[in-house]
């Protein structure tokens, strides 16, 4: 069943590798606008969870619900499109083209959705300056410290007006300052869009971020909004 | 927190009425908890009393008459010992939640409900000075950042402890 108003959910999700229990009967549901922290300790199934809910990885079992389409049901193309056109996706590292410079980076997804490199440029550099990175975007990944090629990636998350934006640890390679700063900008920015963001994290403190969260432990999950 | 010696740090830059020390106050550390006026003046009774502080002035108007303190060589020595006297750290040894998790494992219960419930509740505290740090200037983000540094310290206890659930109850129920 999709809770009332969501925008994705999820219904007893369950994932294996191998002998390896991922997911156990997993939940989950968020609405437009909303960000959620998915906490747990490592290897109860946070990341698994995401994956699934950003149709990456299939599950073995449960339903997944996006803007009442059943993800589980649909092919790998259809999958992928939904991803490149409706999700956003900033991860811990690694996530930029080392060969463009930060603008063409952030330009990337636009111009895998058919928009031109002027107008896919036009856009990307107002999200570089959104996220106060606007300075290095004649700059490629190489050349930029970690917390500005972060907020590129972030950018480029958020280039293409995601409805859902899924961030997966998304400030564990920095240091507090940083870290705090690129969550401020991620939050601000979606909530102004009245995007979802599905926030996997172990730190509390970009937790706090969230309007609420839920608990992973042993592939299943806890709404703790709904426990308290 | 010490009203006394905080009072008298400010009356260094020159002296001041105790509405003035209340405002003082206020606007730097009295953010969740401004100062009674009872406070300020029984404080500076007991400051003058010691010597500490002196009467530099009294304007006599229709209220009450307003006195004008200032800080005593005395005072500045005092203030200076105080500033120098490292804080005494907090050893945390009773733990609320320590004994709450011990107890629901001796009686059966569910202890990591427990823990989940307090982390719950520990991140709707620190949501709630995250919104203030976001909103407020470099002062509210020191302080808030102080207190989500403590919470922050707790949850990784409430973490470690709910990893080891198991062992602690081997430990505490009888064989």
């Amino acid at each position: 069943m999709t809770p009332a108003g969501s925008l994705l959910s999820a219904h007893g999700l369950r994932k294996a590798y191998g002998p390896t229990t991922a997911l156990d009967g997993a939940e989950f549901s968020i609405h437009p606008g909303e960000v959620v922290a998915v906490m747990g300790p490592s290897g109860s199934g946070k990341s698994t969870l995401l994956h699934c809910l950003a149709g990456i990885v299939r599950p073995d079992a449960g339903e997944i619900s996006y803007n009442g389409q059943e993800l589980t049901g649909m092919t790998d193309t259809a999958l992928s499109a939904l991803r490149r056109s409706e999700f956003g996706f900033v991860f811990q590292f690694g996530q930029l083209v080392p060969e463009l410079t930060c603008v063409e980076n952030v330009a990337l997804p636009l111009r895998l959705n058919g928009a031109r490199r002027k107008d896919a440029e036009r856009t990307a550099l107002t999200w570089l300056e959104r996220l106060e990175v606007d300075d290095v975007r004649g700059k490629r990944p190489g050349e930029v410290s970690g917390g500005q090629g972060q907020r590129v990636a972030v950018a480029r998350a958020l280039a293409t007006s995601p409805r859902v934006v899924f961030a997966d640890e998304p400030t564990g390679a920095l240091d507090s300052l940083n870290g705090e700063r690129v969550m401020e900008l991620l939050t601000d920015a979606a909530r102004s869009a009245n995007a979802a963001v599905v926030l996997v994290t172990h730190e509390t403190r970009v937790a706090a971020y969230s309007d609420r969260e839920i608990v992973v432990r042993d592939g299943r999950s806890r709404d703790m909004e709904r426990a308290v | 927190m010490s009203i006394g010696h905080t009072l008298l740090g400010l009356l260094e830059s020159g002296p001041r009425h105790g509405y003035d020390l209340k405002r003082a106050f206020d606007e730097k550390f009295g953010h969740d908890k401004p100062l009674h006026y009872g406070q300020v003046y029984s404080t500076m009774s007991r400051l003058l009393k010691n010597g500490l502080v002196e009467v530099d002035g009294i304007e006599a108007g229709e209220g009450p008459e307003r006195k004008r303190y200032a800080i005593t060589e005395a005072g500045i020595t005092d203030v200076q010992r105080w500033l120098a006297t490292p804080e005494k750290p907090e050893p945390y040894l009773q733990s609320t939640l320590y004994t709450k998790v011990v107890l629901a494992l001796l009686t059966h219960r569910d202890a990591a409900d427990i823990l989940d419930t307090q982390r719950s509740e520990h991140l709707r505290m620190m949501r709630i000075l995250t919104d203030r740090k976001r909103k407020g200037d470099l002062a509210d983000q020191l302080i808030c950042d102080h207190a989500l540094f403590h919470l922050e310290a707790d949850l990784r206890w409430l973490e470690l402890t709910s990893a080891r659930l198991g062992r602690l109850a081997k430990e505490v129920l009888p064989a």
